[in-house]
């Protein structure tokens, strides 16, 4: 699930909102597809959302700001969620949480100089049953250790 | 013959190797000629034995776990496909004393059928609820709902009867299913399970609200977390308009319903229903005042059953059985079965079906056979980042909503998290006030600032502070929070902040109470 597959445009960004309007309440549904399109929600993308939906540009604001998920420039070509809930911390996830920090020399919700690789801490994967867990790409990961964490990072550095 | 073996799909199984140990079965069988017939099903809950492997034999199946693809060659030697005996043999799955033990109503099929074929779920009693609620009439389907003493499974425990009678009652053009699959506490995966394994049951279960209340529109509001049941769901969306579980005529009757996919955005408080319904209105994830409440004025303002993922998949089986039969398990006024959910430093971790009144101890030590580093359990979180640290001295309470609020906690959605002696209870109480302040939707003050507020306390007590006057001003705050917050987020941060002093005052720089006594 490589990101920021294109640079912005505004046209596309247009024919995307433009696509997703006819939903009832269509602004998450396109921030997501503003995201999976170019990899983040640009600022550009907001006065079109805003003149295309008729809402004030301060309430697209107001709402691309609210979520966790949107971000506002590209991430890495990696990207590596590790999660930073209870059930993980009970099983030794913040040890590895601080492994990671280390070995990419970044803080969680970062990426590296070399736009390899976003380390981001996410709360809860549903994977607590098989914990400390983790997501690569998108791609799930159970029972994580520090020799496994190595290789993921290894890989993603790569 | 071909041999017919079952392995998960589902992001559990896959995060522990299940699509290797799949892809090695199929080289390793055709390296020998084998004709082997692999179905990806959902994960029977059963964790620890994951990757499990299932083979189908005259006597039932017989499963092994838990496998990793370097095992398969030694399996198929030792005859996996007639289910032979192996170091990794757990025996016929049906008979294995943690899925035995267990009262499967809810989650009867999961891991059991093809969680994409409806064939296979009407096979296996799917169907026959939705079927009989479209005989019954609206008013008898309400009525069934009622008998079972069916409570939220979200957290809140309200009669989903009740609630669906006040939507049913309420007069409006358009009126709206929300579902919240917005599984956001730590510990849980009962959601996910459902719509991984066995997501025509949760669409069954939509209907049948649907056609109770007179509303043609569902929602499911699923959060970002979960890609693999969002793309296992779509799909059953599409097969369920080919099969007529969904569209213009569900089941022959005439009755219109359908459902979309929404996904969520990495917000927790978007939990909350209401703030559930602001995002899927696609506002920011604000927490609405009540009243009015979403059966009244919900979803753009109609009225709206908001129902959590469990709680409208138990409904085919209230249905199919009777409003008696769901009642007939359970405890006090906790009626039913609940997917409880064993996670964190366990040995034996997984979904656990069960009626309501099964002691805490039971679950984390029987069922969970202790934590998984092998050192004493300290701590159990039930309920989620909002529920309470329980210690030892209480793991004779029973799993019974009224139970836990007498405690100061809550069982939420189902959830146990384990903590062995080696967690530090003043960083995990720091931690339950960040989240929150983290996650807080901003609405009302208590939360917005008094959690961050209680982040400063506790790092003054890690400072060095006198303990005594700290926790009592944390206490204080506490309090506010408790009292003054406009949902639960704000409103049960207290609870594992508080447990956390109570409980065990020695990681906060005070003595231990003899009343307190914590193990």
């Amino acid at each position: 699930m490589a990101v920021g597959v294109l640079d912005f445009d505004a046209e596309r960004a247009r024919d995307i909102v433009a696509a997703h309007r006819h939903l009832q309440g269509p602004l998450l549904p396109i921030l997501r597809a503003l995201q999976d399109a170019f990899g983040y929600v640009d600022e550009r993308a907001e006065p079109i959302i805003a003149d295309l939906l008729n809402l004030t540009r301060a309430e697209v604001h107001g709402v691309v700001s609210f979520y966790h998920d949107f971000r506002r420039k590209p991430a890495g070509r990696h990207r590596i969620q590790l999660c930073r809930a209870e059930a993980c911390q009970s099983a030794g996830g913040e040890t590895l949480a601080a492994r990671a920090e280390a070995a990419l020399g970044i803080a969680s919700g970062e990426t590296t100089a070399d736009g390899k690789a976003t380390l981001d801490a996410v709360y809860c994967l549903g994977l607590c049953a098989v914990a400390p867990a983790a997501m690569i790409d998108g791609r799930p990961v159970g029972r994580l250790d520090a020799e496994r964490l190595d290789a993921i990072l290894k890989e993603a550095r790569e | 013959m071909t041999a017919r073996v079952f392995v998960a799909r589902d992001a559990g199984a896959i995060s522990v190797g299940a699509d290797e140990v799949a892809a090695e079965l199929v080289a390793s069988g055709r390296r020998r000629g084998l004709d082997i017939d692999i179905m990806r099903t959902g994960s029977r809950g059963l964790y620890w034995a994951e990757p499990m492997i299932e083979v189908a034999t005259a006597a039932g199946r017989v499963a092994y776990g838990p496998v990793a693809a370097k095992d398969i060659d030694g399996l198929l030697d030792a005859g996996l496909l007639d289910g032979k005996d192996h170091s990794l043999s757990l025996g016929p799955t049906e008979e294995i004393p943690w899925l035995k033990r267990q009262t499967r109503l809810t989650f009867a099929r999961c891991g059991v059928v093809d969680p994409l074929s409806l064939s296979d779920y009407r096979a296996h009693g799917g169907g026959k609820g939705l079927e009989r609620a479209l005989s019954l009439g609206t008013e008898a389907t309400l009525a069934e709902v009622e008998a079972s003493g069916l409570r939220g499974r979200g957290g809140a425990g309200f009669p989903t009867g009740r609630k669906w009678r006040t939507v049913a009652e309420a007069r409006a053009a358009q009126k709206y299913i929300a579902c919240n699959a917005d599984e956001g506490d730590s510990g849980t995966f009962a959601d996910r399970m459902i719509m991984e394994g066995d997501p025509f049951v949760l669409i069954e279960g939509m209907a049948i609200a649907g056609f109770a209340v007179g509303a043609d529109k569902g929602y499911v509001y699923l959060r970002s977390e979960y890609p693999h049941a969002a793309a296992t769901f779509e799909s059953a969306l599409a097969e369920a308009r080919k099969g007529g579980l969904l569209g213009d005529s569900i089941a022959g009757s005439g009755v219109t319903f359908d459902i979309e996919l929404r996904i969520g955005a990495g917000s927790y408080v978007c939990g909350e229903e209401t703030a559930m319904l602001e995002s899927l209105e696609g506002k920011r994830g604000q927490v609405r005042a009540r009243p009015p409440l979403p059966a009244h004025k919900g979803l753009f303002g109609q009225p709206t059953v908001v129902n959590n993922v469990v709680s409208l998949a138990s409904t085919p089986f209230v249905l199919a059985e009777g409003g008696s039969a769901f009642a007939d398990v359970g405890f006090g006024r906790s009626r039913g079965t609940i997917p409880i959910q064993i996670a964190g430093n366990v040995r034996y971790g997984g979904l656990f079906e069960t009626g309501f009144g099964i002691s805490l101890g039971e679950i984390v030590d029987e069922i969970g056979g202790g934590t998984r580093s092998g050192r004493p359990v300290r701590a159990v979180q039930v309920g989620g980042p909002l529920g309470a640290y329980i210690p030892r001295s209480l793991f004779d309470t029973p799993y019974d909503f009224e139970a836990f609020t007498a405690i100061d906690g809550l069982i939420g959605h189902g959830g146990i998290v384990v903590f062995d002696d080696t967690v530090d209870m003043r960083q995990q109480a720091r931690f339950a006030l960040e989240f929150c302040a983290l996650e807080s939707c901003g609405k009302c003050t208590p939360c917005r600032i008094g959690s961050t507020r209680g982040v400063e306390l506790v790092d003054r007590l890690a400072g060095g502070a006198d303990a005594a006057e700290t926790v009592a001003i944390l206490e204080d705050l506490c309090q506010t929070l408790k009292y003054g917050s406009l949902c639960a987020l704000g409103g049960f941060t207290p609870y594992p902040v508080m447990s956390a002093v109570r409980y065990f005052p020695e990681d906060f720089g005070m003595e231990r109470q003899p009343a307190a006594a914590g193990q």
